[in-house]
């Protein structure tokens, strides 16, 4: 009983709170844009957030804003995609070589970012190969900081298996969508 | 002497043998009821269904189906439905055996199918004492080939289906606020997998996740007060709890490849997929922050997707052993899990008996209702494209 009187008072600021929010943007229907100070950015996490203590990819990422704001060049590092194994985010020695045209890159141009992106064959459950994907752009990002390039310049992001380049059912197939995509990032022009 | 011995043996063996027979039957005695939990094993309720239009009878028969009820002649059943639907629904059911009508009713809802509805969930408390689930709903989502898909919401069977999302982005993972007409969900419509809180009475929607990595896989907590979730701005996709609006994230693992987290129904702990020592396991951490305890799983290779069932009994998940298939265990570790049919991403109904999960058929995904009992199945009405990844609203 108890629980549930502590509960409602909690329901109620939330409601109000989300209330508040959705008034100010005056869209009800669309989606509230992040902005400095709201919920969902990094920069809000309270004293009780616990941020820190990253795993072994390369540590803790860089504000997702920094990035937002850039331009994709999805063809400069076209060429460098580095394919995986089934189920696994090792990088393997004979991808090494496009990470180092990737660092290479990168170093040649300070003003410059990058958006790795894992991608899964179709085997695996869909969240799941969301996780993995996820992983196998970690350790692309940790194989570049390994590499010199500043892990606060690279951001990832996964695809699952939502983002196949070949459709196919067999392994010539698969073994293609297992990778990880580099994407470019210029700062916008005139900014 | 030597007589004796012989006598003695013969005995001895006579003995024994009775021992062994005995064993033996209690053996296939066991084999055939399996009084541990019935999964998958427990026959269907035969039952007669009579008098009413085809329409009418179609909805009876699914909803009764997925819930472990199987259709004979009138004097083979245990218990005989009948009635009329010209205009509304008149229904009655008798149990033959008792020669006793258990339920007399008629119904005057706006739609024939909502009546009919409304008789099955009678009829299944009237047979076993439990609610049914003919008035539930589920959320799912909608794919197209392009990978662009929709969240949806629809009655439990795929009828009455709407989109509640207009955004051609690439979306997954729905889950509702238990008891509110509220759902998270996971959408690239910002251009990185961020999570979304969405008031379906309102329309109001917010980001409540939108950081560098993965931000998916949500899961309201019992309470509604806190949501879980997939994060990897810590440097791996970990377990997360922040508020309901997704403050205050707290990170509550370590473990470097967890995916899909769940509640118990308690809210004290949440169970999702890791891998620990080299192997895929469920495991499960109290969701305030605490050591991490591995789920046995034995004999079901790679599971993954766990969701732990509302009466707190179960955890379903899907394992994958080449195909993939659905898996019920006691959320205690009592017994071993019981593979069930093939299948991923299973979704309790809010009695705890029937799942909700996604089959693949050719290249995409169908959802289909599980019995948990019977193993009775069926695909649920589809919307064109690729449905998966199904939330039973409870």
């Amino acid at each position: 009983m108890k629980m549930t009187k502590l509960v409602y008072p909690m329901i109620l600021a939330l409601a109000v709170t989300l209330a508040a929010t959705g008034c100010r943007n005056h869209k009800p229907v669309g989606v509230t844009p992040i902005g400095p100070g709201q919920a969902g950015n990094p920069n809000d996490i309270g004293a009780g957030g616990t941020m820190g203590g990253g795993g072994a990819g390369g540590g803790e990422q860089a504000n997702i804003n920094d990035f937002d704001s850039m331009t994709p060049d999805r063809a400069a590092l076209a060429a460098y995609t580095v394919h995986f194994a089934y189920d696994s985010s090792v990088i393997r020695h004979n991808e090494e070589a496009k990470l180092q045209a990737v660092a290479s890159k990168l170093n040649s141009d300070p003003s410059t970012k990058l958006t790795i992106e894992g991608n899964c064959d179709e085997r695996g459950t869909e969240e799941y190969n969301r996780s993995l994907g996820d992983r196998r752009a970690l350790a692309a990002r940790e194989a570049l900081a390994k590499m010199g390039v500043d892990p606060a310049r690279i951001r990832t992001m996964s695809y699952g298996k939502d983002k196949p380049v070949d459709p196919g059912h067999e392994e010539s197939a698969w073994s293609q969508n297992r990778r990880a995509d580099f994407v470019l990032l210029h700062p916008k022009t005139g900014a | 002497m030597k007589i004796r011995l012989e006598i003695y043996l013969s005995v001895l063996l006579t003995a024994l043998t009775v021992v062994l027979c005995r064993g033996q039957d209690n053996q296939n005695e066991i084999t055939i009821t399996r009084p541990t939990s019935g999964l998958g094993t427990t026959p269907p309720i035969p039952v007669s269904i009579e008098g009413f239009g085809s329409d009418v009878t179609a909805i009876l028969k699914f909803d009764l189906y997925v819930q472990g009820f199987t259709f004979v002649a009138p004097d083979a059943a245990q218990y005989q439905i009948s009635g009329t639907s010209a205009g509304n629904v008149v229904g009655r059911v008798a149990d033959r055996f008792a020669k006793t009508t258990i339920l007399s009713r008629s119904y005057n809802g706006s739609t024939l199918r909502g009546q009919a509805h409304a008789f099955a969930d009678d009829i299944v408390f009237a047979i076993t004492g439990k609610k049914g689930i003919a008035q539930t709903r589920i959320a799912f989502k909608v794919q197209a080939a392009s990978g662009a898909g929709e969240i949806y919401v629809a009655d439990f069977d795929g009828h009455n289906a709407k989109a509640v999302t207009d955004d051609g982005v690439i979306v997954s993972a729905p889950a509702w606020a238990p008891g509110r007409s509220v759902l998270y969900y996971n959408s690239y419509k910002l251009g990185n997998p961020d999570i979304f809180y969405h008031n379906l009475k309102t329309g109001d929607r917010h980001v409540i996740a939108h950081y560098s990595g993965s931000n998916i896989s949500p899961a309201a907590s019992p309470d509604g007060s806190r949501v879980a979730m997939v994060m990897s701005h810590g440097g791996s996709p970990n377990i997360w709890v922040a508020g309901a609006d997704g403050s205050h994230p707290k990170k509550l693992t370590s473990t470097s490849e967890d995916s899909s987290p769940c509640w118990s129904p308690d809210g004290q702990w949440i169970c999702f997929a890791t891998k620990i020592h080299e192997r895929r396991v469920l495991a499960k951490v109290p969701a305030g922050g605490g050591e991490v305890q591995v789920i046995r799983t034995s004999g079901t290779p790679n599971p993954t997707e766990p969701d732990w069932s509302p009466d707190g009994k179960w955890i379903a998940f899907t394992m994958q052993a080449g195909e993939f298939d659905i898996c019920v265990m006691p959320a205690d570790g009592s017994a071993a899990p019981t593979i069930l049919v093939r299948g991923e991403d299973p979704s309790w109904s809010p009695n705890s008996r029937t799942l909700i999960c996604a089959r693949r058929s050719g290249g995409h995904y169908v959802l289909s209702l599980l019995d948990v009992y019977t193993k009775q199945v069926k695909d649920i009405r589809q919307i064109s494209g690729s449905d998966s990844e199904p939330a039973w609203a409870r």
